[in-house]
Order: C-alpha cells, then sequence, then structure tokens
C-alpha cells in the first residue's frame, strides 16, 4: 500500500480530470489540494464530514442539454459532427471508451497503438496518461482526436452556445485549458512512442451550439498561450511524495475518521486560501473559514493594496501607527497611515 | 483597488459590518423604478425560466415558463415581459422639455423623465442582453411567427443593455454594482457578486452574510441542487405548482431589492448626478424617436465605423464619470490625493489683482500660494482645477519644499472670474481658505474624427455590405469580403471581462446582420424538438 493509499484510508480513489487538472494549476501553491488529490480523496464528501459543505453538484439540465448535443453529433455514425468538421465519410471511427471490462493499462495500450498507427480517423474516448507532481495519472478525456495524414488534432464538444461568434468568456478559457491538458498529454504520449511530439497541434477544434439552436458551429482556438501556462505550473507543483513523506505517519483522511480527527489532520497540510477556490474546489469553504482573517481571503488585488501584509489586524495596526513596522513594510505602512488619515479626515 | 477601498474593507473585517467608501450617492435612483429578477434554464442557451417583475413593492407579478425548452413558450414569455415593460417605458412619453442647443440658437426636445430598470447583478444583464439578442430579428409573419410585442421587447433590452456599458448611466442599473459603488464588505470582490450576503453585510453584518450564502439564488442562474431536487421533477410532470415555488423562491431577492433602494434613498445624490441623468433622458429620447420612425433593430455587430466611435463614447464617458464622481465626493477625491494626482492645503498668500500685461493686451491673472503637507508630484506648468471652482484653472508656477516640513505651491489662475480685469467677489480664493487641487478636469474633450460608414478604409473590412442594417442604399459589394468566412474567428478572448467586446472594433467587422437570414437561421425548429426530446 502506498504512502497516499495510506492516506486515503478505505474510500475509493478519485481519479483526476482534466478539470482537476486544471484547477490545481490554477492554484499551484496550495499542497493541500496537491497532496488530497494525488491520493484520490473524495474532497466533496470530506468537505461535508467536516461540516463545511459545498454546492458543486451539475445540474440535469445541464446535462441533459449536454449529452443531448453530443448524441446528436454522433448519431448516424457521426453524421453531423463530419460534416461541422469538414471529415470525409471514409474516415473511420473508433470508440475506445466502449467496452469497460478493460483494464486501464490495456485501454491505454490500445489508445497508444491506435494513435501511432492512425493515419486518418476519428479516436474517441482515448486514454491518456500525464504527469503529475510526481505521479502517473490516467486521463479519461470526453474528446476525440482526429488523426489526419499524420497529424493529431483535439476536438472539445461543449454545449455551451457561441453567439454571433462570442460566448461566455469564463467558459471559453475553461474549454480553453481542459484542451491544453489533452494536448499536453497527447503529446507526451507521442514522445513515449518515439514519434514528433509537435504532430499534435496547438490548435484545438471547439465544437458548440450556434446561437439560440442546437446546430453545431466549429471554431478553432489556438491554446498555445494555456499550454505553456500549464507547462510552467505542472513543473512548480512540489513533488507530492515529498509532501506526503513529510506527513506524520499515522496520518489519514479516511471519511469514517471523526470530523475532528480529520480537522486537525487538514491542518498538517498547508492550503493556500485565494476567493477564486470557492468555484474550483470542494474543500473552498473550510479553507475560507480557517483563512478568516488574512488579506488573502479578500482576493488578491486587495492584498496587494494593502501592501502584501498578511493579516487584516496587523493592516490596522500599522495604519494607525500603533506598531512599527519592519524596513520591507515600511513603504506600506506609509501608505496605509496616509490613507487612514484622508479616510478620518473625510468621514468624520 | 485601491489603497482606500482596500483598506475600508480591511476595516469591514475588523468591525464585521460593511463600510461606507462613499460619501454622496453616485446614482440616480427613480422614484418609481421597475424592478426586474429574471430566471434562466440552466443548460440552455438564454432560455427564460421566469421573472419577478413590477414597480410596485407589494405587487410583484411573476413570469413563468411551464416548459422552457419549448420554443413557443418562450416567446408567450417574451410577450408577457412586453406587456409588463413597453407601457411602463411608455407612460414616460406623454410630457417633454425644451433643451437649447447650438448656442441657444435652436431648441431640442427630450422627455422630462426616463425609466430605469433594476435588476439583481451582472449576470441580470448580461441574460437581457442575450434575451435581446434572440428576440429583435423575430419577425411577425413567416414561418416562426411571434406576437408583435417580442421583437419590440428585444430592441427595448438592446437598448438598455447597451446602456448599461456607459460608465454612469442609470438606466438599467444591478443592485451588486450600485452597492458595490458605495460600500466595501469584509470579503472578496467574488463573494460580494452573490447578493444576499452583500446586502446582509450592510444591513447586518459578517454572520448574516454567511447565513445569506446558503440562501435562495439571485438568478439568473439557478442552484443545481435545487434544479434536480425541485425544479426538474416539476417540469417533467408540468406541475401546477410550479409558479408558487418559482415566487417563493424569487421573492426575498424581490424584498432586498427594495432594501436596497432605500439604503441609497438614504445617501444624498452627488451634485453631478442630475447632469448624468440628463444624458441618460436624451438617450432614452432618442431611441423612442428611432422605434417611432421605424428604424432597423440594432445589428447584430456594429461595423467598423460604429464600433469605433461607441468605443470613443464608451472612453469619454468613463472619463467624465471618473472626473465628476472625484469631484461630487471628497473620500473618492481622496483616492487621487493618495497617488499624488491631487494635494488639500491651506492658501498663505493670495494676490487677486495682478494684471499680466506681456501679452497684446493685460489680462487678468492672480497668483496665490498653497502651503501643503502632502505629497506633490507635478510639473511646473501642469493645470490643476479645484473641485469647488471648476471653471477656473490653476496653472503651477512652481513648488518649493517649505520649513518646517511640506510644499509651497505657487499657482496662477486664469477663468472664472468674469469678464473685467477685476476678479468677481470671491472668484479667488482668499488667504486662510482650505483648497483641493487636482490635475482631474471636467473640460471639454473633443473627440476624434471618423470617417463615413461608406468610406470605411480596407484595413477596417471596407465600406459595410447592402446587407448591413444602415438604411443608405450602397454600392454592389465586388470587393466586400464574404461576411461568414471561415470559422476561424474564435469566440470573444477570455481575458478581460470589463473590456466591451460588442464595441471592440472586430476584425471580421463586416455585418451579416440581415434580420431575414437572421431568423431563419435561429428558429431551427428541428433542433430545439430534438432538445424536447431528450428529457
Amino acid at each position: 500500500m502506498s504512502r497516499l493509499d495510506q492516506l486515503r484510508g478505505s474510500g475509493r480513489a478519485k481519479r483526476h480530470n482534466a478539470r482537476t487538472i486544471a484547477a490545481l494549476t490554477g492554484n499551484p501553491g496550495c499542497n493541500r489540494r496537491a497532496v488530497l488529490d494525488a491520493a484520490g480523496i473524495d474532497k466533496l464528501k470530506l468537505a461535508e464530514r467536516v461540516g463545511f459543505p459545498g454546492g458543486f453538484g451539475q445540474s440535469r439540465f445541464a446535462l441533459t442539454r449536454g449529452n443531448a448535443f453530443e448524441a446528436m453529433l454522433k448519431a448516424d455514425d457521426c453524421a453531423l459532427l463530419r460534416s461541422v468538421l469538414e471529415v470525409d465519410l471514409g474516415v473511420g471511427y473508433q470508440d475506445l471508451g466502449a467496452d469497460d471490462d478493460d483494464t486501464l493499462g490495456s485501454r491505454h495500450d490500445r489508445t497508444a497503438g491506435l494513435l501511432a498507427g492512425a493515419t486518418a480517423a476519428l479516436i474517441d474516448h482515448p486514454l491518456l496518461t500525464l504527469d503529475v507532481a510526481g505521479q502517473t495519472v490516467y486521463l479519461e478525456p470526453d474528446l476525440i482526436a482526429y488523426a489526419h495524414q499524420g497529424r493529431l488534432q483535439v476536438v472539445e464538444i461543449k454545449s455551451f452556445a457561441i453567439v454571433d461568434g462570442q460566448a461566455e468568456s469564463a467558459k471559453v478559457s475553461g474549454a480553453a485549458v481542459q484542451a491544453a491538458v489533452y494536448v499536453l498529454a497527447l503529446r507526451a504520449l507521442l514522445e513515449r512512442l518515439g514519434l514528433d511530439p509537435s504532430l499534435v497541434s496547438h490548435e484545438v477544434v471547439l465544437v458548440c451550439p450556434e446561437n439560440f439552436s442546437l446546430r453545431p458551429v466549429a471554431v478553432v482556438l489556438d491554446v498555445r498561450k494555456q499550454l505553456s501556462t500549464l507547462r510552467r505550473q505542472l513543473s512548480r507543483l512540489a513533488s507530492v511524495d515529498a509532501l506526503a513523506d513529510a506527513l506524520p505517519d499515522d496520518l489519514s483522511f479516511d471519511l469514517a475518521l471523526d470530523p475532528a480527527l480529520l480537522v486537525t489532520a487538514l491542518g498538517h497540510i498547508e492550503p493556500r486560501y485565494a476567493p477564486e477556490c470557492l468555484s474550483a474546489c470542494e474543500l473552498s469553504v473550510f479553507c475560507r473559514s480557517e483563512a478568516a482573517g488574512s488579506t488573502a481571503a479578500l482576493g488578491r488585488t486587495v492584498r496587494e493594496s494593502l501592501g502584501g501584509i498578511e493579516t487584516v489586524e496587523e493592516v490596522l495596526a500599522l495604519a494607525s501607527g500603533e506598531r512599527e513596522p519592519t524596513e520591507e513594510q515600511a513603504e506600506a505602512a506609509a501608505m496605509l497611515r496616509a490613507a487612514l488619515r484622508l479616510r478620518t479626515e473625510v468621514l468624520p | 483597488m485601491s489603497t482606500l477601498t482596500a483598506l475600508a474593507r480591511a476595516l469591514a473585517v475588523a468591525e464585521g459590518r460593511a463600510q461606507p467608501i462613499a460619501t454622496v450617492r453616485h446614482l440616480h435612483v427613480h422614484d418609481h423604478p421597475l424592478i426586474l429578477i429574471p430566471l434562466a434554464m440552466a443548460g440552455e442557451a438564454n432560455a427564460p425560466l421566469a421573472a419577478l417583475v413590477g414597480t410596485d413593492p407589494a405587487r410583484p407579478r411573476l413570469l413563468a415558463v411551464a416548459q422552457p425548452r419549448n420554443r413557443d413558450d418562450r416567446f408567450a414569455f417574451a410577450a408577457e415581459l412586453a406587456g409588463v415593460l413597453v407601457p411602463y417605458l411608455d407612460s414616460f412619453t406623454d410630457r417633454t422639455e425644451d433643451v437649447p442647443v447650438d448656442r441657444g440658437k435652436d431648441v431640442r426636445q427630450r422627455y422630462v423623465d426616463a425609466p430605469q430598470i433594476w435588476v439583481p447583478n451582472p449576470g441580470g444583464i448580461d441574460f437581457l442582453r442575450l434575451f435581446g439578442r434572440s428576440t429583435r430579428f423575430r419577425t411577425v409573419d413567416g414561418e416562426n411567427p411571434v406576437p408583435a410585442a417580442v421583437p419590440l421587447l428585444g430592441r427595448w433590452l438592446t437598448f438598455f443593455t447597451n446602456t448599461a456599458e456607459v460608465p454612469g448611466s442609470s438606466l438599467l442599473v444591478n443592485a451588486v454594482q450600485a452597492l458595490g459603488l458605495h460600500w466595501a464588505t469584509g470579503q472578496s470582490g467574488a463573494e460580494d457578486a452573490q447578493f444576499g450576503a452583500q446586502l446582509a453585510w450592510i444591513e447586518s453584518g459578517a454572520a448574516a452574510a454567511r447565513e445569506a450564502e446558503n440562501g435562495p439564488v439571485a438568478g439568473p442562474a439557478t442552484d443545481p441542487d435545487f434544479d434536480n431536487r425541485v425544479l426538474a421533477p416539476l417540469i417533467e410532470r408540468s406541475a401546477p405548482e410550479l409558479p408558487d415555488v418559482l415566487r417563493d423562491l424569487l421573492l426575498p431577492t424581490w424584498e432586498r431589492m427594495w432594501r436596497t433602494l432605500t439604503l441609497l434613498r438614504r445617501l444624498p445624490a452627488g451634485e453631478r448626478v442630475r447632469l448624468r441623468w440628463d444624458t441618460d433622458r436624451d438617450a432614452f429620447t432618442a431611441f423612442t424617436q428611432h422605434l417611432a420612425e421605424g428604424g432597423p433593430p440594432q445589428p447584430r455587430r456594429d461595423g467598423a465605423v460604429a464600433a469605433a466611435a461607441r468605443l470613443q463614447r464608451l472612453e469619454n464617458a468613463a472619463t467624465r464619470y471618473a472626473v465628476q464622481r472625484a469631484f461630487d465626493d471628497p473620500l473618492v477625491l481622496a483616492e487621487y490625493r493618495l497617488t499624488g494626482t491631487a494635494f488639500a492645503g491651506v492658501v498663505t498668500l493670495a494676490k487677486a489683482d495682478r494684471i499680466d500685461d506681456s501679452g497684446k493686451r493685460p489680462v487678468l491673472r492672480p497668483r496665490i500660494m498653497v502651503h501643503t503637507t502632502e505629497p506633490v508630484r507635478m510639473e511646473p506648468g501642469t493645470s490643476l482645477t479645484s473641485p469647488t471652482r471648476p471653471s477656473q484653472k490653476a496653472r503651477v508656477v512652481s513648488v518649493t519644499p517649505a520649513a518646517p516640513e511640506g510644499h509651497d505651491v505657487l499657482l496662477e489662475l486664469s477663468g472664472g472670474m468674469g469678464r473685467k480685469l477685476v476678479a468677481e467677489p470671491g472668484s479667488v480664493p482668499a488667504v486662510g481658505e482650505h483648497l483641493i487641487l487636482t490635475t482631474l478636469s471636467e473640460a471639454y474633450r473633443p473627440s476624434g474624427v471618423l470617417p463615413d460608414p461608406a468610406e470605411t478604409p480596407w484595413t477596417h473590412g471596407g465600406p459595410p455590405t447592402p446587407t448591413d442594417q444602415t438604411p443608405t442604399p450602397q454600392p454592389a459589394p465586388t470587393s466586400a469580403p464574404a461576411p461568414a468566412a471561415a470559422p476561424a474567428s474564435a469566440p470573444a478572448p477570455a481575458s478581460d471581462p470589463a473590456s466591451d467586446p460588442a464595441s471592440a472594433p472586430a476584425p471580421d467587422a463586416a455585418p451579416d446582420a440581415d434580420p431575414a437570414l437572421a431568423t431563419a437561421a435561429d428558429a431551427e425548429p428541428e433542433a430545439s424538438r430534438h432538445a424536447d426530446h431528450r428529457t
């Protein structure tokens, strides 16, 4: 039993996906998330156990529409998908996710074989791997790799609408980061197979409903920027093994444990809370309550405007002159004192 | 974020209550506003689920869609909403006033009042923008006819959501932004987006805000858990109690909206708020006339020239709004003092009758000396203004360090002192007067000259094609690029939500705004029926 399995305890491991990797790289300084994710711990349940449930469900309506859109595209041997991607009828379609009695390893091998040999094919549900924080994680992307004359392109199907060539920016950037994760994984795969990783295009195809109908439209996204961000942040992720080894030997996040014990256990891994976590991490409400009183909890811009001082208490003490600033705080403290003087002058 | 606002947030954390960041109200609050709380169906592209709407706090009206995926139900909802909104808008078109133009040589008409619509949050405005887009090109005849009120609603909603992008406009206001302009809470900006929590910080404090986070949403998005547990079963069996459930969901937000108005009304209005409301009334009058003259619906995308003109208007409005806020509110002006673009001081010397006769004819140029202990980061030659004398310019002659601390700033005044060689009484600051001087200025800025749309240079896509909305006939489109080119143009860049994608001159600005085309393309009954089957 590995150290990480030991941390998880009796529960089943949750697998990484592009969404969790994207979230991980969104806050690479958070050791807590890195360890919990690597150990496959169900953070939603953990948050519930420690008394901070978060609303992280997905609406049935959204799922229904997403499935309907995808089924529509793939119906009749992908007739609609072919037309929107301008792919010939002669190109084969293979769904690797079809039979599920396979072990992950063999499915991954079949993916590798297929990708290496494919000259022209639509390959659905390939199984990819990626090294995240010293761990090899399997990715089961809901994507199609379009192989064409030896080159590979990632096709992402999303059900948010593109109206007059514009879509909600948060959703587009989310899709772009996820697609970039797949591009990275595909390139890593080719490299292991001894092929040229640049055969995977940095341009991904996003297939979405157009305007207010369900008619699909394909747009090309250049994810070079997301790729370099991901690469940089994956390389910065501290090695999870080193983090796990530094933890006390008997530490466990087994969900059957007493909530008080779980809270103590969480205290052993350092978090880095930011308000952005609230929309990306199941444990965020717990971390927020821990971070109460810190300037980081108010957001990065507020913290920077306050001169990077750690806590609200310290900010106010420096502003009122109760506390002598250290040498590096001198500039921030002068600014805070001036701000407080102006505020009290205007607001009697 | 300015250090002053950040400090207010820190104070709010310490006090457990939101802290004021304005001493006056910076927006117009109407005596008879219309409140509109839209609710959308998750997953769908802008499918309305319900709206709570009305002008009377005691009588909210619920408009609900029984089957949000049914397009006929959607347009029936649009017609119903038009039935509430359009009469409200029309109620402001009965009385006009004369406004002198062209230096009093001519007059034009303006409605004495204009409507004001309130939604809970920026998401509500986004929803209305898309709802306007999905309805304004509809036709009342042809293959997929809709009630006549639907396209009219679409054009009104487009007008209002466009004005909501103009800084300082108060025709369509969202409560979250209005509150955030006047109070800083002890939580992050991301958390402020939740209307209930933000208002609770102001009304009751931190504990109540945490409580409100788990309360009903303020729309337009619903809570996924609510969708799965409550809404889906009700919609599946077309339950008659659906409207009651939706009303219960929206009522807390309805009450909060009215409490927000009460809170804001307690603040005195800034002096220049009225000027901006005048501009709003102008915009409302002009659009009413546009509709009355049978003008076309707003295009899907602005052409290159129209987009550049709009961007320029938005930039000018942003500048004007920033200056006016600072001049109206000493707490806002304090932000500029903190960054060194304004300073406060006391007049120590004043020579009110100084005449400059070095030019062709003598002119009145009084000089004053101002002593300040605040940082002065202005070079000699800079023009400054004091909010108490906005029409007077003060040029920095010299800045000299003073003993024991601070600086002496020598200023030469011009303007705002009458036409004679002797200054009007009180127009020159007297010794002992406290002054604030700033580089901000309300002076008129001429805008750049843009070409006629027919002369759009090729670098910007060339002149619009005849499929454009412009009523003037266009030459044959021999050189114009195909409007619907390759699908290579990616959706709006994902980086900056504050920027204005609608008005930025798009590289492929060739407008494909034929309303007939739009209707045919969007109708797609096949596809929507397909979706119905899936449930």
